[in-house]
């Protein structure tokens, strides 16, 4: 036991000196790429309302958070991302676990769902805007438009290609009906389902941007294209900034940690 | 001794002075003019010619025969797992129709959920059955013990060895309390040493519990050192061409000579299968 732990420890070393001489790099070259920008800036090529530098940026950015402005705006998108997501989390699982399990489902529902994968989610944008007018649903609508069919074929591929071996021990065992389902089929699949999900989340979070862009109240797409409307090339670039930055922290706040740790219990590390 | 103090506190008290008689602690089982047909690409495969055979309480039978003989199948149609294409299996007296709860099966790759911890996949058929929580972790824990895995209770598969999964895999079957164990060549893929420790505790958790046991294995060794019984298959298509009554006194040292000639013969036996086999294939290929 002592051995195991020491092992560990070194190996804990040893990754983080590795882990430490790639960031720095990684810092080296952002570095050296905000120094390029507002070089470029200051050369004054083009006009500063179009191509401010990086410092003008973060200002505008600091000075939109610290208003508040830019926060409400990001809360509107994310309550926006969450019930879109949301929705297509609840209809995806269970669109999911029928196809992969119902021979005639795959056949008819599931080729509709990889045809309808393959159109990009702005794509159901006009139609939105015809069926439910410039609203919230309209959104919502392309939202779960583009997260849906990701994680229903996750869902479908994770249960087809869970072993089958799970599920006659979990029958022999007594299990059946619902339990079957959640206690078995869903965890087996779940190393696919969570690709799913996770090419789900990126998706939602595309189209919400997209739908947001048409739509006029306050929120992180909307102000994209206010600042369009008004000439500031700074409050574009810091709004996207801002929309990176939420990006970023969702995948390490939520499906990092989600992915380490069904890599983990699968033992599928490395 | 271990063992046996441990089960019968988890399940019955016996008398030790018993051990030597096969005590209906299991059900017994019949399986009538059991057969399987698959279809195939040319036409339908036999996989299983018509079997019979009948199984007291409490008694050890071993399956023997090469690697697709159609005794895992027959395995799995006790369990309830495949249908038979004829036949019948009786558990108790009472018809087979599905997968029960008193017929446990243990499969050769152990079978355990890679999502839960060694302690929840122990305590997975006693959550089926609706059991407390207190009192199935309670269980599982003295199952768990009783296979030797006390201290990797919250160990996942990945970080156990082979013989360790099977170890687990026993417990999970064990507290369910079955009164059959179906043992589907479950340490054909562990090393010699690993194997010979754990028919020893399958063979003290046997003499403690008394469950019925089917032990499928195509190693000759594995059989008579396990089996009252035991019953050598031919090839596919699989049918029993010879049994063997194993009367020997457990637990059994695989150095005994009367041990060693009676694998001797069953090894005879079976090649002489083997060989009618390949002859009669020679055969049916001339004709063509």
């Amino acid at each position: 036991m002592a051995k195991a732990v020491n092992v560990f420890s070194q190996r804990v070393q040893r990754v983080s000196r590795a882990s430490l001489a790639s960031w720095l790099r990684r810092i080296v070259f952002f570095a050296a790429l905000l120094t390029l920008w507002e070089l470029i800036a200051l050369s004054g090529i083009w006009p500063d309302y179009l191509f401010p530098g990086p410092i003008a940026v973060f200002s505008t950015l600091v000075a939109g958070v610290s208003g508040g402005l830019y926060l409400q705006a990001a809360l509107v998108s994310l309550q926006r991302l969450a019930i879109g997501y949301g929705i297509s989390l609840v209809i995806g699982l269970t669109l999911g676990l029928l196809i992969g399990r119902i021979r005639i489902l795959e056949e008819t529902v599931g080729s509709l769902i990889l045809g309808l994968q393959a159109l990009p989610s702005v794509c159901w944008l006009p139609l939105a805007i015809l069926w439910f007018g410039l609203s919230e649903q309209a959104i919502i609508f392309v939202v779960v438009m583009g997260a849906l069919f990701s994680i229903t074929l996750g869902v479908d591929a994770g249960v087809k290609n869970a072993s089958p071996i799970y599920l006659k021990a979990a029958r022999n065992m007594g299990a059946r009906g619902v339990a079957l389902y959640t206690q078995v089929i869903l965890p087996s699949a779940l190393p696919a389902i969570l690709n799913g999900l996770k090419q789900g989340w990126t998706f939602a979070w595309r189209s919400l941007m997209a739908g947001e862009l048409l739509f006029f109240t306050l929120s992180l797409g909307n102000l994209l294209e206010n600042g369009r409307d008004l000439n500031d090339a700074s409050q574009v670039m810091a709004v996207m900034v801002l929309i990176i930055i939420i990006g970023v922290t969702i995948d390490a706040l939520v499906f990092v940690p989600f992915e380490r740790s069904v890599r983990e219990r699968w033992g599928l590390q490395g | 001794m271990f063992f046996q103090s441990q089960v019968s506190d988890a399940q019955r008290a016996r008398p030790a002075s018993d051990v030597d008689q096969p005590i209906p602690g299991g059900m017994p089982l019949r399986i009538e003019g059991v057969s399987k047909t698959f279809p195939g690409r040319t036409g339908t495969v036999e996989a299983l010619r018509p079997v019979n055979v009948d199984v007291a309480p409490g008694e050890f039978v071993c399956l023997l025969g090469p690697s697709g003989c159609g005794k895992s199948t027959l395995l799995s149609i006790v369990a309830g797992l495949e249908v038979a294409t004829s036949g019948t299996v009786w558990a108790d007296g009472r018809k087979v129709h599905g997968p029960g709860t008193d017929r446990v099966l243990l499969f050769q790759e152990a079978a355990l959920f890679p999502w839960l911890d060694v302690q929840r996949n122990v305590e997975f058929g006693l959550r089926q059955a609706g059991m407390p929580a207190r009192k199935r972790e309670a269980l599982a824990r003295r199952f768990i013990e009783l296979v030797h895995l006390k201290g990797f209770e919250r160990s996942y598969v990945h970080q156990l060895s082979g013989g360790m999964r099977q170890r687990a895999a026993i417990a999970r079957a064990l507290a369910i309390d079955p009164a059959i164990l179906l043992m589907d060549e479950p340490f054909g893929a562990l090393d010699a040493l690993t194997r010979d420790r754990l028919h020893v505790e399958v063979e003290s958790i046997w003499a403690a519990t008394r469950k019925t046991v089917l032990f499928v294995t195509h190693n000759v060794r594995e059989a008579v050192a396990l089996g009252d019984r035991v019953l050598v298959f031919s090839p596919r298509p699989g049918r029993i061409v010879r049994e063997f009554r194993i009367d020997l006194p457990r637990p059994r040292s695989l150095e005994d000579h009367t041990l060693v000639d009676k694998a001797a013969e069953i090894v005879a036996v079976l090649r002489e299968a083997i060989g009618d086999q390949e002859r009669e294939e020679v055969h049916e290929w001339r004709k063509r």
